[in-house]
């Protein structure tokens, strides 16, 4: 076994991540540059300024991610607890003590700095969460209680972002199903959550015309739920004369359905759907008596689940989320345009990148961002300058560069021979896709308005330093992987 | 170390959804910057305000330097309709003087794609015109409290005279189809239209200047941009001098008041129009401010049709003032001498055809003929001309050489006057009559009314002053034209060309001579003045709308022509009831400034009468 020494160290660095890295950062901090740019002040270094006060957190990182690189590897893994404890009652206390800034108590504020502990929750249940993974014996599929254990990390620090009413910062977590994925769970969940949001968004957002009775949105999903159960009796329980049974029953039920309607004689729609379903689960339940596939089991609850689920949607959407919420994923379904309102920033953002063309206006001619027209433009909207001034060779060049570090990242985790610098490593990358998914897609329209930061790009010294941390401890993870394996 | 391949592969799962989701994120990229060029729009409106800056319309002066057509501002209530705040609705409407229906429909209206195709919320659209200083004050006070209205100056035109509504022409917004035809102008533009105001629209209306303003997300002007880089000034129009004698025009159409028809005058030597009457006419400033729609309306559906420019516009059979040009052709040709006599036996009688005249002596020569009109002479020699066979080959061929002349004297085609809408005329060619009675089958005889200008002939009064112009300049004409100046450009080369038709100018001083006689002991005696020696040539058209339309052509001084003008009054009778009277009294008010009082009873008598029968009223 080699003496870790700090030379070997930086000879072992994923250098190919780092320059990345630093790439992704100078862009931030030339966009936060233009994004602020006033035509009064003009020095991109200037510490009043966003751009100088970002070039200043960039330096600091540059040599935080020097300090991580030295440290022993084995600090992270063997502290990895402490850490983590430590960052939950950091959170817990910042619920007490942090002002209100714009509803939210995220922000400690030290003298002259303001420091969000959210974004050091992500590394420090990244630790965490590889921690216990790494466990002698530790198999998430072996029982429940390792479930209860996993989650269990995942939830306390989202319980208590939830309390500093971070909602953004909180939903950032659920990335982590992606690790549990990779560690075993079942892809059932993944497809269960698939299928939520799109029946959400399908029920939501077809609410205007009817068929047979009730409205389109609601007929579709029962479509869909047909299409999932002959889908899952052909594909996973693998029953494929089931599967055929099933889809005559459904084509052929559907047929006289349109042609009775087509002749004017109106079939209520709730009740055929829920008679024609019914029956063919019934059906399947018989199945499974006569085949004993615990399969089918399944594919009956998913259907009877989702039907409760497509019955509680609009309970859900219209008493729990609150107005402004709902007007948000609206105004990203495209059901709303309110563009005084929720739509307000979205529009102008869309207007903004939309404005940019191909090559886009060149640094510092974007009009939209100059002239204040998207909020947050140095924060949550940075990627609207990019897409303005450098246009779609800049905004899909960032988008790629992005994609490039996260498959990266995904290769460093399956080379890495221990169980704790994988977790670790697809922890990295389950932050950085929610990161990149939800901003970029905030921004050009395709998401709900949900305010997280653009990793790398986005002003403030928190979010950059959450992200070196996550980056720096895995490249040092990376670094010494030689040593360790044996 | 555990390794499970089969979860391994989960790796490829997890890099396949986030490529997928990198695609759909570029595929949007795609369709927002690089496929749908609107947000380029949106974001240029959002950005700038490119604040028009009107420039000051040209000024129009009559020949003498009074002031006809001047600019006064006016105000226009604009909307941006994105920036429109709930605002205090009933207020407003009170401010305006509108009711909340009214402003409802008028924004109603302003949003139609149909009516207004150029609506976007971003940029700026009229709401209401022609404010009234009283609503434009109290509007200004309270302005603050409408967000996204504000007020914008515009000049329109104020006309010191009554009169010239045919000339001047006035302004209008313009229409889609000029918006498409020229990309100068936006909506809400005034362009000119019809008159002086249409043809010298470019020398008039200057350059529009524009300002390019940095709006930011509040609304705050954040400056030019670039600078003012992108600025451009606004360039004044182009003041205009026309050759119209104002006063004369206004006598002149107080002389045609409660008449139909038209007066015009031209000065010999120039080419320019001296007056240029259409009645009944209109009070130019009727077509402008709030009101314009509605009288525009109104003049259209006006049986006696006002806005018709009778004096470039109406074709009417020219009558006995056509015989000149007759005696022009037949002496070219040689058909006559000034000696040829012709015999009128109270009519032109061949071959069973009979053209009726009135008493005068027989036989008679050319001069005496176009003294007393006898419409038997030029009868004779048009039939001496087209059944020349010996000279021509056949009568096509003679009457083609027949219309040439015609055409080089300006009848036929238009003469190119500086006002839109001008009409030709018509005077028959060969292929008509051929089409018409089968080629072979027409001679002299056939079309004999041709000759006293009656028949097919068709020619405007402009056609007609015209020619007296040519007999007055004693064998060529200048173009005629309104415009006599424009401020910093020289006019036209056309309205200085001098035009010859193929007559040889020394046959035109016996026509002049002709006409002389006429006025001394014909048929224009009333025209003649005691100090001013007139010439003149009556005409008395029939037409298929009822009563003859009275005609007059003349000019003065014989022997220094200063005005040469052709008067029609329609459906009034003898040329020598109507045209005469009219056409002396003003070649006399043009030269001696005044009417003498033993003239007094004839222009009193001119301007009491009425041959308007079925219409009552004054008429403009």
């Amino acid at each position: 076994m080699e003496k870790d020494t700090n030379t070997s160290v930086l000879k072992y660095v994923d250098w190919f991540t780092v320059i990345i890295y630093i790439l992704l950062v100078t862009a931030g901090m030339v966009s936060i540059y233009a994004a602020s740019y006033d035509f009064d002040h003009a020095n991109m270094l200037s510490f009043t300024e966003f751009s100088g006060k970002q070039f200043r957190w960039i330096g600091l990182s540059l040599g935080l991610g020097l300090v991580i690189l030295l440290i022993d590897v084995r600090v992270y893994e063997n502290y990895a607890y402490i850490i983590y404890i430590s960052v939950l009652i950091l959170l817990l206390v910042t619920i007490f003590v942090a002002p209100d800034i714009k509803g939210s108590h995220s922000w400690l504020v030290l003298g002259p700095m303001s420091l969000q502990p959210a974004e050091f929750g992500k590394f420090a249940t990244a630790l965490c969460l590889a921690k216990l993974f790494s466990s002698y014996n530790f198999v998430l599929n072996a029982s429940k209680k390792n479930y209860v254990r996993a989650l269990l990390i995942i939830f306390l620090p989202v319980i208590l972002i939830l309390g500093q009413k971070e909602t953004g910062s909180a939903l950032v977590y659920m990335s982590l199903f992606f690790v549990l994925y990779r560690e075993g769970m079942s892809g059932l969940v993944l497809l269960a959550a698939l299928c939520a949001v799109v029946f959400f968004v399908v029920e939501v957002k077809f609410t205007g015309t009817m068929l047979l009775g009730i409205p389109t949105g609601e007929a579709a999903v029962f479509m869909m739920i047909m299409t999932l159960v002959v889908a899952m009796l052909a594909i996973y329980c693998k029953h494929f004369e089931g599967a055929r049974n099933v889809f005559l029953w459904y084509v052929g039920t559907g047929i006289i359905v349109a042609a009775l309607s087509w002749f004017g004689i109106p079939v209520p729609g709730m009740a055929y759907f829920l008679f024609a379903i019914g029956v063919s689960l019934l059906y399947c339940v018989l199945l499974m008596f006569k085949t004993k596939a615990r399969n089918l089991i399944i594919t009956v609850g998913t259907a009877v689940i989702s039907i409760a689920f497509l019955f509680s949607v609009n309970y859900a959407f219209t008493s729990i989320l609150q107005p402004h919420q709902q007007m948000r994923i609206k105004v990203a379904l495209g059901i709303e345009e309110d563009l005084r309102g929720a739509g307000y920033n979205v529009n102008q953002s869309k207007i903004a990148i939309g404005s940019g063309g191909i090559w886009g206006k060149g640094f510092l001619n974007g009009t939209q961002t100059k002239l204040k027209y998207v909020p947050e433009q140095h924060t949550d909207f940075i990627y609207c300058t990019i897409g303005e001034e450098e246009g779609f060779i800049g905004a899909a060049g960032v988008l790629l560069l992005f994609l490039i570090l996260i498959l990266r990242i995904i290769s460093l985790a399956e080379r890495q021979p221990t169980v704790f610098g994988r977790v670790y490593a697809y922890c990295v990358a389950s932050y950085l896709i929610f990161h990149i998914a939800i901003n970029i897609g905030m921004v050009i329209g395709l998401c709900p308005v949900i305010g997280i930061p653009l990793p790398f790009f986005s002003y403030g010294g928190s979010s950059l330093w959450g992200f070196t941390f996550l980056l720096f401890i895995l490249l040092r993870i990376d670094a010494s992987r030689r040593e360790r394996s044996f | 170390m555990r390794k499970d391949y089969n979860l391994e592969k989960r790796r490829y799962v997890i890099s396949g959804f986030i490529i997928i989701i990198a695609l759909i994120y570029i595929a949007r990229l795609f369709s927002l910057q690089v496929a749908d060029s609107k947000y380029k729009d949106y974001a240029d409106s959002n950005a700038f305000l490119r604040k028009a800056v009107y420039p000051s319309r040209g000024i129009i002066y009559d020949r003498d330097g009074r002031l006809v057509v001047y600019n006064q501002p006016a105000y226009d209530v604009m909307m941006i309709p994105r920036d429109v705040k709930d605002f205090d609705t009933i207020d407003f409407c009170r401010t305006l003087n509108i009711t909340p229906e009214d402003l409802n429909k008028r924004i109603a209206d302003m949003k139609d794609k149909r009516r207004n195709p150029g609506y976007s919320t971003y940029s700026p659209q009229r709401l209401l015109t022609h404010l009234t200083a009283e609503e434009y004050g109290r509007l200004q006070e309270k302005l603050y409290r409408f967000p996204g209205f504000y007020i914008q100056k515009r000049i329109l035109r104020e006309y010191n005279y009554k009169s010239a509504a045919n000339v001047l022409g006035n302004i209008r917004e313009v229409s889609q189809k000029d918006i498409d035809r020229d990309p100068y102008y936006m909506p809400g533009d005034y362009i000119g239209d019809i008159g002086v105001e249409h043809t010298y629209e470019e020398h008039l209306r200057g350059n529009k200047g524009v300002e390019v303003l940095m709006r930011d997300a509040l609304g705050r002007i954040q400056g030019r941009y670039e600078e003012g880089a992108l600025d451009r000034d606004a360039v004044a129009g182009k003041n205009i001098k026309l050759s119209l004698n104002i006063e004369l025009q206004q006598y002149a159409e107080s002389l045609m008041m409660n008449k139909k028809g038209a007066v015009v005058a031209i000065e010999p030597s120039t080419g320019e129009v001296l007056c240029l009457v259409s009645a009944p006419t209109y009070d130019p400033s009727l077509l402008i401010g709030r009101e314009r729609g509605n009288n525009y309306n109104k003049m259209m559906r006006d049986l006696d049709k006002p806005l018709f420019n009778r004096a470039i516009q109406a074709t009417y059979p020219p009558g006995s003032t056509f015989k000149p040009t007759q005696g022009l052709i037949l002496l070219e040709e040689g058909i006559i001498t000034t000696g040829t006599m012709f015999p009128c036996s109270h009519g032109f009688i061949s071959g069973g055809l009979r053209v009726g005249c009135h008493g005068h002596g027989s036989p008679l020569p050319l001069k005496p003929a176009l003294q007393t009109s006898c419409n038997a002479y030029f009868c004779w020699g048009f039939k001496a001309m087209i059944d020349k066979r010996g000279k021509y080959g056949s009568s096509a061929n003679a009457f083609d050489i027949w219309k040439k002349h015609m055409v080089s004297m300006g009848y036929g085609y238009k003469l190119g006057i500086d006002l839109p809408g001008e009409y030709r005329g018509f005077i028959p060619n060969v292929d008509f009559y051929n089409k018409w009675y089968g080629a072979g089958h027409w001679s002299a005889n056939t079309i004999i009314s041709v000759a006293i200008g009656q028949g097919e002939i068709l020619a405007t009064p402009l056609q007609i002053a015209n020619l007296c112009a040519t007999i007055a300049n004693r064998g060529h004409y200048i173009t005629p034209h309104v415009v006599k100046e424009i401020q910093d450009t020289i006019v036209p080369a056309e309205y200085l060309e001098k035009h010859t038709p193929t007559i040889a100018s020394h046959w035109y001083e016996d026509i002049a001579e002709g006409m002389r006689m006429a006025v001394t002991g014909g048929t224009c005696r009333l025209a003649n003045l005691a100090d001013i020696e007139v010439c003149g040539k009556t005409g008395t058209a029939q037409n298929p709308h009822g009563k003859d339309h009275s005609a007059f052509m003349g000019f003065a001084p014989y022997h220094d022509p200063k005005i040469a003008i052709a008067v029609y009054v329609e459906n009034a009778g003898f040329g020598a009831t109507y045209g005469v009277p009219i056409g002396s009294l003003v070649m006399e008010r043009y030269l001696r400034g005044f009417i003498p009082p033993e003239r007094k009873y004839l222009e009193e008598r001119m301007l009491q009468a009425n041959t308007i029968q079925f219409a009552g009223t004054k008429k403009h």
